[in-house]
């Protein structure tokens, strides 16, 4: 059961040396179930902070992290991460690292009900073959791809991922997109992701959140659903170009140079 | 749509050669080449400078010593082994345990640390009167007390040090799925930590041989290979005491070789094939 996440008024701060500095500031906005939400942003602005909150591995400071209406207490199983960097358990093969989370999270699968799982996900992503190789004979981009099926093997109902495609090169990064989107018309999640490329988000997300520099208001919001479409040339039609100057632009307003973006107009 | 998965680097070459291959290969002819060619400088050393074996005995002097008091080298033997291993074991219970405390707790590295370091700075042999006054007559108890005292400072250091620096993600992943921190001890921690670990356990056996052979030269009454030196000094037999220095080095090349045994099967996932 995909769920919708509601970020409702949340703001945060990190307590550091020098005082507390706030990241988040009163964010507002809802992900629809099983849909797919990119926040693009400034560096630095929070948005792994955000990552942190929706998974509960942080509680904000005030207002809350709804998961269909259900304020959010703490980590929960329902939850399935990657991150830029894979992560993967360098002892383990990458049969092995798929199983990981189904060893964690409270289930009734037997051991080999476990390892079916795991290469239904791994032939999903193209890594067949690959099953008992150890992470450090894998390239990166299959790494990644290794890590995307860890991070769905036990059926979460909502996928985060904090630029997990920022470290591959730009022939990968596509390769990762189109698996993307062949892991989405398989498996059913509500995905939030992080990212810097706004092709990426334009491509991949339904819709794409800007949030401002610290502390991270939500700037901009924009339906890049594409109407469904997931061949990379909808990337170079009038309408993704169009969607990428209006990103761009409300990125350099973010950033606080607003003067570039209208120079640009 | 058709998909081709990006290339995997060239996974190493499979190792398709058999034993006797292997036992003949270069990882087995190389340092017994290297040992003979010692052999032989120390040979021709003793000899160029025609040294009497009262001031340095040479390789050929050994032979006759070991044929004559094998005994004794077997008996004594056992008993510097068994000693340095329990003194080694309980250098890593103890060692490892003093890690976790400071590889999960800031306060407890910072407080630990300084103290730590110090001790390690005593020089043991200082440590060998105190403690042979302390516990008179537990001569084993002793000794073993002495290799364990010497030897657990560099495994504390690499547990604490793997376990401080886990990278955040590995954390947050089994977190975010609910994991209890034994859980992420045993499943990442643990493992992840096993490469620091069995590199500091190599310099621990080599150090716990010079804790136990410190205890058993000092001490009246003594026994094991530390004892044999004693009596080989005592009796101007020249020839004994290098044999029993060739003896510990034997021991120490052994238990080294067991070490890196079981870092092969606990931890061999670290070893990357050479490109």
């Amino acid at each position: 059961m995909t769920q919708t996440i509601e970020i409702s008024g949340v703001t945060h701060a990190y307590d550091t040396a020098s005082g507390k500095l706030p990241v988040l500031d009163n964010l507002d906005f809802i992900v629809p179930s099983a849909s797919f939400c990119a926040v693009v942003g400034p560096s630095g602005c929070g948005k792994s902070t955000l990552t942190k909150l929706v998974a509960g591995l942080l509680i904000p400071d005030q207002g809350k992290v709804l998961l269909d209406g259900r304020a959010v207490k703490g980590p929960r199983s329902t939850v399935g991460m990657a991150f830029q960097n894979p992560v993967l358990l360098e002892w383990r093969t990458i049969l092995d690292n798929v199983i990981l989370p189904l060893e964690i999270v409270p289930n009734k699968l037997t051991r080999s009900q476990k390892e079916d799982r795991a290469r239904e996900l791994l032939s999903l992503v193209g890594l067949e073959g690959f099953e008992t190789k150890r992470p450090s004979e894998l390239s990166g981009g299959m790494r990644q791809r290794a890590s995307l099926c860890r991070a769905i093997a036990h059926k979460p109902d909502i996928l985060i991922m904090d630029e997990p495609f920022g470290a591959l090169d730009a022939f990968t990064r596509e390769d990762l997109w189109q698996t993307m989107h062949r892991l989405r018309a398989e498996e059913p999640f509500t995905c939030m992701l992080i990212t810097h490329d706004l092709r990426e988000s334009i491509y991949l997300a339904d819709q794409t959140i800007v949030l401002s520099d610290r502390p991270a208001r939500v700037q901009h919001t924009m339906d890049t659903s594409m109407n469904g479409r997931t061949d990379l040339d909808v990337l170079y039609e009038q309408e993704a170009v169009e969607m990428l100057h209006v990103l761009r632009d409300q990125i350099k307003i973010a950033q606080g140079r607003a003067e570039d973006a209208q120079a640009a107009q | 749509m058709a998909y081709v998965p990006d290339p995997a680097p060239t996974p190493a070459a499979p190792s398709g050669t058999s034993f006797v291959q292997r036992l003949t290969s270069r990882a087995v002819l190389a340092p017994i080449a290297a040992i003979i060619v010692f052999l032989l400088f120390w040979e021709g050393l003793v000899w160029f400078n025609e040294w009497p074996n009262y001031i340095m005995a040479s390789p050929s002097d050994l032979p006759p010593a070991y044929s004559r008091y094998w005994e004794l080298f077997l008996v004594m033997g056992w008993q510097t082994l068994w000693r340095t291993v329990v003194g080694l074991l309980l250098a890593v219970v103890v060692g490892v345990i003093i890690g976790m405390i400071m590889g999960f707790s800031r306060t407890m590295r910072d407080a630990l640390y300084p103290l730590l370091v110090g001790f390690n700075a005593i020089p043991k042999a200082t440590l060998v009167p105190i403690v042979a006054l302390l516990f008179v007559g537990q001569h084993d108890f002793n000794t073993v007390l002495i290799a364990f005292l010497i030897s657990f400072f560099p495994i504390a250091v690499s547990i604490s040090i793997g376990l401080s620096t886990l990278e955040p993600e590995y954390r947050d992943i089994l977190r975010a799925l609910g994991a209890s921190q034994t859980t992420i001890f045993w499943k990442i921690a643990l493992p992840k930590t096993l490469p620091e670990f069995f590199g500091a356990l190599k310099v621990a056996v080599t150090l716990a041989f010079i804790g136990t052979n410190l205890m058993e030269i000092v001490s009246p009454h003594g026994r094991g290979l530390g004892a044999l030196f004693d009596s080989g000094k005592t009796n101007s037999d020249y020839p004994l005491m290098f044999a029993v220095l060739i003896a510990l080095a034997i021991l120490g090349i052994a238990l080294y070789y067991v070490v890196v045994a079981l870092e092969k099967i606990f931890a061999g996932w670290a070893e990357r094939a050479p490109s």
